[in-house]
């Protein structure tokens, strides 16, 4: 792999760029993989990537429907964070938040994490005794939080109106180390590094059979053939549900569209991130100056990647309301994801009915933070059948009643 | 050099001039005028500073789809960044400024990018700024926002305010062109109701800068006539200055409308959201210009050809004395006439198709312009200003044929229908190579419940050219006669995406894309040249299109160029997503009225101005405020808190209970309803008694809990947290409409209806025997117990329940005497000492008897054999919600958190969720917890701390001593013991 630095650019620019390869390489598919993965979002690629790295595993194969990184990965408000109350979600989110600190010099790639803080508002005195749960939870975790008063909440936001008639901020669980990355280029950075252990990256490849033998997996049928493998690794989000359908088991997921939506870019104006769950919406300023918004779910399933309109009426009445110089700017574009989602909201990590075929899916609204752990933890449990970061994840968990809620500390999509 | 011509200008009121700024120069335009026309009546041709390379820009279109010249209009709570200078009205007394340029427009230092701009192409931020690490956190990433961005930002609330309008309709028509009055008019004829919107001030479209003749008139005038016939008509809305913003599901659409933008009275709602219901939707929303990619393409003075145009005949403005056209169709040559009839001077048309003979090229070469045929522009020249072109074969690869002077560019590379509301809603398109554009595929509209297309498009929007195809279009979209028109005979256009075609890449670093964002057509083969393929990435990576138009003027350009990068056709590249907004929308109007006091709705008890009068002290509870507490002159919050526990517990204290949840539940079929909802049983329970009951989620978790009085063989009233009351009707609402439907019950939530008053303390007894009317005695009332009857004159029902330990009753009336009780109950009780007390009294006193609370006790992973409440789950029962959720394995582990109580060594409180400290780490290195406190009070009977948690094996440790944590202090110690800290016989309660 050619090395990304300035220089490199400098001697570039005497030939035009014309010199510059592919960012991954475009190969046809091999007729048999030791591992499968389907899905080329974060999750996914990132799994790829810490099967090669951590455990010599390279003769993998990514297979991604649409195009890489098109899905989820490339629709979120790119928020990371790892303030979560259990201790299975904070392991893994931590996992993920410090690979994140790293990952640009990792996979010489700039992914921009901008560690620039995320505030979770608390405007009622409920949310007040719930974050500073969280902050003991986080102390106990070995995760970085602190509950700040109003005050500072200004102070790091003074766009912020922390004196609301409806709802005055009361304070807020601040994760300084917490921040945000460009989306995209975390995905384009692991398929860079996928590609650079020889691994197969093949877009628009649409699995539509998983064939098995005496309940174990031997292969996917795809629209460019049958590839066979020993491990398929399931990372598809939204549509797990038809993934687990074709290797014949059920998932305990439903998929929702989740909207977000961007200004027109500004100048800087907001430093941190600020999420408040009481009135359902979250902003961060990009750094290309969009004001980054988000907020909760629509209520019903879907798939269409596109949401109702009184959501972002609701999320935009609630962000006029707390940051009300943005009342003036307008909105330039807004998108769905589909986000699928399980009964404890809390992502599945797990080994499946069919033995050889893992899944990775249920992370509802908040799955790009956690992709680097997501990706270190899935490929040590396909590599080695378990993994400390996911143990708590398994499909097993929803049987047994073992559920790992964090509806408690995030009422809203983050 | 730009001006304002003697004559023309069919939008301007000569009569009436229009005085404003610029960058705090003072200037004058004309009423009817557009920002962007004024300020080149003025002569003001740069209006901008491009994103990222900061290259001085002017206009280079004339409507919606300008990327170039955004400024920052007004000051303090009306500022507002950002504005496209093409569709801002001009009023008396607007002040605009330059924005994205320091120190001045003319002079940006930021232009030094564009001197390194061989440095910087697309995706360049990607491969460096990496080391050292912190840099990008301290130095890299804060100077590419300061260098980002484009308008300042606002820095006060908004001064104004917006509604919105809720409408319905069988056909909505976007677009108020002569393809939308036709279909309106054949809709109207149809006798359906129709709304039709229009973006800009008035109505007719191109046609009538155009002109052509409909029904045997000039366009101007049918335009007229058909205009008056839909205001005459009272099934026909007509509404201008509204832009058709966004298509949702369901025939949805949503509209704004500028109020007072355009003018300099700003009272009233700024803007309006019209939020349409229709039966089908009609996308007459016709279609925008291509620019052409040659080199210096970005040169102010470069423009499209129809903006050439609308500042000619629209505003009377001459972009330039001498304009040299680009072109490769028919429709830039209409420019030229104009051109000529203003008595400007053509130098030159550049017209890449080898061979044209159509009559209006016909028609320009006998007026003597010099048409050069299969010949386009090599470069542009020029800084700030076109200078001249370098004209080169359309054929080579750049050779320069001949220079030419002029000071304006027009330029047009063929038309793009407007498919964005099509689109947005699944709507597909088609790639029409002979018009070289994507329309709707007509067999693929975006559908509704019924499976039918719910969007259609009309005239140029469905890629209808010319006035007889438009027409002819909008007429059958609809059903309904086609006004007539002559048809008029044009040469096919060439697509042409770089110019010219052999162009090297020192030529193709030149040539703009996307001229906001400064993303060329190199940029694009670069991003091909290093994987990203997909349209997708090819967008993400260069941000083509990502600007504030959106790619209205760049995309298909750029996809064009993509394309043949990756010897592709168009279609197999296809375009990325179409999203609304159609153009940006003001955040506040989507917001629309909801703000400050109204953002939502406040709830008051009927006591709530006698609280508010005694000083009450407010705490927000979901829509709700409650009074904490009541504090004195001098008081702090503890103090009060403390003073109104003791005087509850020693004399009698009165709380405002009108919150709480009230669902009457009626039917035959009720009580088997709350069997189900309720762990225990409600159906066995006596009419004139109460009954705590708790509420489990299909997965066995407390949801809520309360007191169930039943009112008669079929009626019951179940009483839900403050919190609870809205969703635990929904939840009832849900099983009953989704799973027990043929179940002969009603809910009604009478919340609001009754005032609800507890009485609590030693003397409670005695101060309803005070105001007199029943008897409240032991006997004839017993714990759990209720009764209806009347108090100091007032019908109340009462009920003998206590969530304090206390003697307690509470007095639920019709909200409307809550108040007038309130009082009297004030004034009866002063004789017994009594004080009002709030929420955190009442918390602390439920804390001290060990009574749960939802929200606190729970938190959505709690079952109710955690919180040692197995005695009010039924063992009689076959089925509850829950309660095969609470046989999974989990639920009965031996080292289950469960409830107790925690008593401090030191006397002082626990902190607010803090966690028990357990043995060494778990496997992810986390030190191990064993439990967690879920309330922590200073408890003023006991006067030390008390607390709450859920701890592993609890019940079963009582008396071992615990650490929990402190923030930033040592973990403090907790002796496990009974939850119960107060009165644990209940003697108080059983008098």
């Amino acid at each position: 792999m050619r090395r990304f630095s300035a220089f490199a650019i400098a001697r570039e620019a005497l030939r035009h760029h014309e010199g510059w390869g592919r960012t991954w390489a475009k190969r046809p598919p091999k007729a048999r993989y030791d591992v499968v993965i389907v899905g080329a979002g974060g999750h996914g690629l990132a799994t790829a990537h810490y099967l090669g790295k951590n455990f010599g595993i390279t003769n993998v194969a990514i297979l991604e429907k649409g195009w890489l990184g098109g899905g989820n990965t490339g629709r979120n408000t790119t928020i990371i964070r790892s303030n979560y109350l259990q201790d299975p979600s904070a392991a893994l989110y931590e996992k993920a938040r410090s690979l994140y600190e790293t990952m640009s010099q990792d996979l010489n790639y700039n992914v921009m994490f901008s560690p620039r803080g995320v505030i979770m508002l608390a405007q009622t005195h409920h949310e007040v005794r719930g974050y500073k749960r969280t902050a003991h939870a986080n102390s106990l975790q070995g995760v970085q939080t602190e509950w700040i008063g109003p005050e500072r909440v200004k102070e790091l936001c003074p766009i912020m109106n922390i004196e609301g008639p409806r709802y005055p901020v009361l304070g807020g669980l601040w994760q300084a180390r917490g921040g945000t990355a460009r989306h995209d280029a975390v995905a384009w950075a692991y398929a860079r590094a996928c590609t650079d252990m020889g691994m197969d990256i093949l877009q628009t490849c649409e699995v539509t059979g998983i064939r098995r033998d005496g309940g174990r997996v031997t292969g996917v049928e795809t629209n460019l053939g049958e590839i066979g493998c020993d491990k398929l690794g399931i990372v598809v989000a939204g549509h797990s549900g038809v993934l687990a359908e074709m290797a014949g088991f059920r998932l305990p997921l439903e998929s929702v569209a989740l909207q977000a939506l961007v200004s027109e870019p500004i100048k800087p104006c907001m430093d941190v991130v600020v999420m408040a769950n009481t009135v359902h919406g979250y902003m961060s300023q990009s750094d290309k100056g969009e004001m980054v918004i988000g907020g909760g779910t629509d209520g019903y399933n879907n798939y269409t990647q596109r949401g109702s309109f009184h959501h972002i009426e609701e999320t935009l009445r609630a962000l006029v309301e707390t940051f009300p110089m943005i009342s003036r700017l307008k909105m330039l574009r807004q998108w769905g994801g589909i986000v699928d989602v399980t009964g404890d909201r809390s992502p599945i990590l797990s080994k499946t009915p069919v033995e050889g075929v893992f899944i990775n899916c249920g992370w509802g609204t908040g799955g790009f933070k956690a992709i680097p752990g997501s990706g270190w933890g899935m490929a040590e449990l396909m590599a080695k059948g378990h993994s400390p970061l996911t143990e708590a994840f398994g499909l097993e968990r929803f049987r047994e009643g073992r559920f790992i809620d964090e509806s408690v500390a995030a009422g809203v999509a983050h | 050099m730009s001006r304002r011509l003697k004559t023309g200008g069919r939008l301007i009121d000569r009569d009436r001039p229009v005085e404003f700024t610029f960058d705090g120069k003072a200037l004058r335009g004309y009423a009817g005028d557009t920002l962007a026309s004024a300020l080149l009546a003025n002569g003001q041709r740069v209006m901008g500073r491009s994103f990222k390379y900061h290259r001085p820009r002017s206009v280079v279109a004339a409507g919606p789809e300008e990327p170039n010249a955004l400024m920052e209009i007004g000051t303090g709570a009306r500022f507002e960044p950002n504005q496209r200078a093409t569709v801002q009205p001009l009023w008396e007394g607007l002040s605009a400024r330059s924005q994205n340029a320091w120190p001045s427009l003319a002079f940006d230092v930021g232009r030094v990018n564009d001197l390194a701009s061989r440095f910087l192409p697309a995706g360049f931020y990607y491969k460096t700024f990496m080391a050292p690490r912190p840099a990008w956190k301290h130095v890299f990433e804060p100077f590419i926002r300061k260098a980002a961005g484009l308008g300042s930002a606002p820095t006060e609330a908004d001064a104004d305010r917006y509604e919105f309008k809720y409408a319905f309709c069988d056909t909505l028509v976007v677009g108020g062109g002569i393809a939308g009055l036709t279909a309106a008019l054949a809709a109207m004829r149809a006798g359906e109701r129709v709304i039709l919107v229009e973006s800009r001030a008035t109505l007719g479209g191109r046609a009538a800068t155009d002109g052509a003749e409909i029904d045997g008139k000039a366009a101007e005038d049918w335009i007229k006539n058909a205009v008056e016939a839909l205001e005459k008509s009272e099934s026909v809305t007509l509404v201008a200055r509204c832009e058709g913003s966004g298509v949702y599901d369901h025939g949805y659409v949503i509209c704004t409308e500028d109020l007072t933008g355009f003018k300099a009275d700003k009272s009233g709602p700024r803007e309006r959201v019209w939020r349409i219901r229709a039966g089908r939707v009609i996308a007459a929303t016709g279609a925008i210009e291509r620019p052409l990619s040659f080199a210096g393409n970005d040169i102010p003075g470069v423009m499209l050809a129809s903006a050439v145009r609308d500042y000619l005949l629209d505003y009377g403005v001459s972009p330039g004395e001498r304009t040299v056209i680009v072109t490769n169709n028919d429709d830039a040559y209409r420019t030229a006439k104009a051109l000529l009839e203003a008595g400007l001077r053509v130098p030159a048309i550049l017209d890449v198709r080898p061979e044209v003979n159509s009559p209006i090229v016909r028609d320009i070469k006998d007026l003597g312009v010099k048409v050069h045929m299969g010949r386009g522009i090599a470069r542009v020249h020029g800084n700030d200003a076109v200078t001249g072109v370098s004209v080169c074969l359309q054929a080579g690869d750049g050779a320069v044929m001949q220079e030419i002077r002029c000071d304006a560019v027009a330029m047009s590379g063929g038309w793009s229908p407007v498919v964005h509301l099509w689109s947005h809603c699944g709507g597909k398109l088609l790639w029409d190579a002979e018009r070289a554009m994507f329309r709707p595929d007509p067999a693929r509209p975006p559908t509704g419940a019924d499976g039918e297309g719910f969007v259609k498009t009309a005239g140029a929007a469905s890629g209808a050219l010319t006035t007889a195809e438009v027409l002819a279009d909008a007429a059958e979209t609809v059903g309904g006669d086609a006004p007539s028109t002559a048809v008029v005979e044009e040469a096919p256009i060439r697509p042409v995406w770089v110019m010219p075609e052999g162009a090297g890449p020192k030529l193709r670093a030149k040539m703009w894309l996307d001229y906001q964002n400064d993303v060329k057509v190199s940029d694009v083969r670069l991003a091909a040249q290093e994987g990203f393929e997909s349209v997708e990435h090819a967008k993400r990576y260069t941000t083509l299109g990502m600007a504030t138009d959106q790619g209205k003027l760049s995309n298909i350009n750029g996809l064009a160029v993509l394309a043949d990068r990756l010897d592709r056709t168009i279609p197999e590249v296809g375009t990325t997503t179409f999203r609304p907004p159609y153009t940006p929308t003001t955040i506040g109007a989507l917001a629309g009225e909801a703000r400050g006091e109204t953002f939502q709705p406040l709830r008051r008890t009927p006591m709530h101005d006698w609280a508010e009068t005694h000083g009450a002290y407010w705490e927000p509870v979901g829509h709700w405020r409650r009074a904490y507490c009541f504090p004195r002159a001098g008081e702090s919050h503890a103090d009060a808190v403390s003073r109104e526990v003791k005087n509850t517990r020693e004399h009698l204290g009165m709380l405002d209970a009108s919150t709480l949840g009230k669902l009457l539940v009626r039917g035959p079929d009720a009580g088997r309803f709350l069997d189900m909802l309720y762990t225990n049983m409600m159906s066995t329970l006596k009419p004139g008694r109460c009954r705590y009951g708790l509420m489990c989620d299909e997965n066995g978790f407390l949801i809520d809990d309360g007191v169930v009085a039943r009112i008669d063989e079929q009626t019951w009233l179940c009483h839900t947290t403050t919190g609870g009351a809205d969703r635990i009707h929904g939840w009832m609402e849900d099983w009953l409409q989704c799973e027990w439907w043929d179940w002969k019950v009603h809910v009604v939530n009478l919340t609001e209806q009754f005032a609800q008053i507890a009485v609590v303390g030693p003397n409670a007894r005695r101060v309803l025997e005070k105001l007199g009317g029943m008897d409240v005695s032991a006997e004839a009332l017993p714990f759990m117990a209720w009764a209806d009857g009347t108090l100091g004159g007032v019908d109340v029902r009462l009920y003998r329940i206590s969530f304090s330990g206390e003697l307690s009753y509470e007095i639920a009336v019709p909200a409307s005497r809550g108040a007038a009780l309130w009082s009297a109950l004030m004034e009866a009780g002063a004789d017994f000492d009594v004080m009002p007390y709030g929420t955190e009294a009442l918390h602390i006193m439920r804390a001290e008897k060990g009574f749960i609370m939802i929200g606190d006790e729970t938190d959505g992973t709690v079952v109710p054999q955690d919180l040692g409440l197995d005695w009010a789950i039924s063992k009689k029962k076959d089925d509850y919600l829950g309660k095969r959720g609470q046989m999974r394995s989990e639920f009965h582990k031996p080292d289950r958190w469960k409830l107790v109580g925690l008593e401090t060594l030191d006397g002082t409180a626990l902190e607010d969720g803090a966690y028990a400290i357990g043995e060494g780490t778990n496997a992810n290195g986390q030190t191990v917890v064993q439990g967690r406190v879920t309330s922590t009070y200073h408890s003023p009977t006991l006067d030390r701390g008390i607390a709450m948690g859920l701890v592993a094996r609890g019940p079963e440790r009582m008396g071992e001593v615990i650490r929990f944590t402190r923030i930033g202090q040592e973990p403090q110690e907790a002796r496990i013991v009974s939850p119960v800290f107060f009165d644990p016989e209940g003697e108080k309660a059983n008098v």
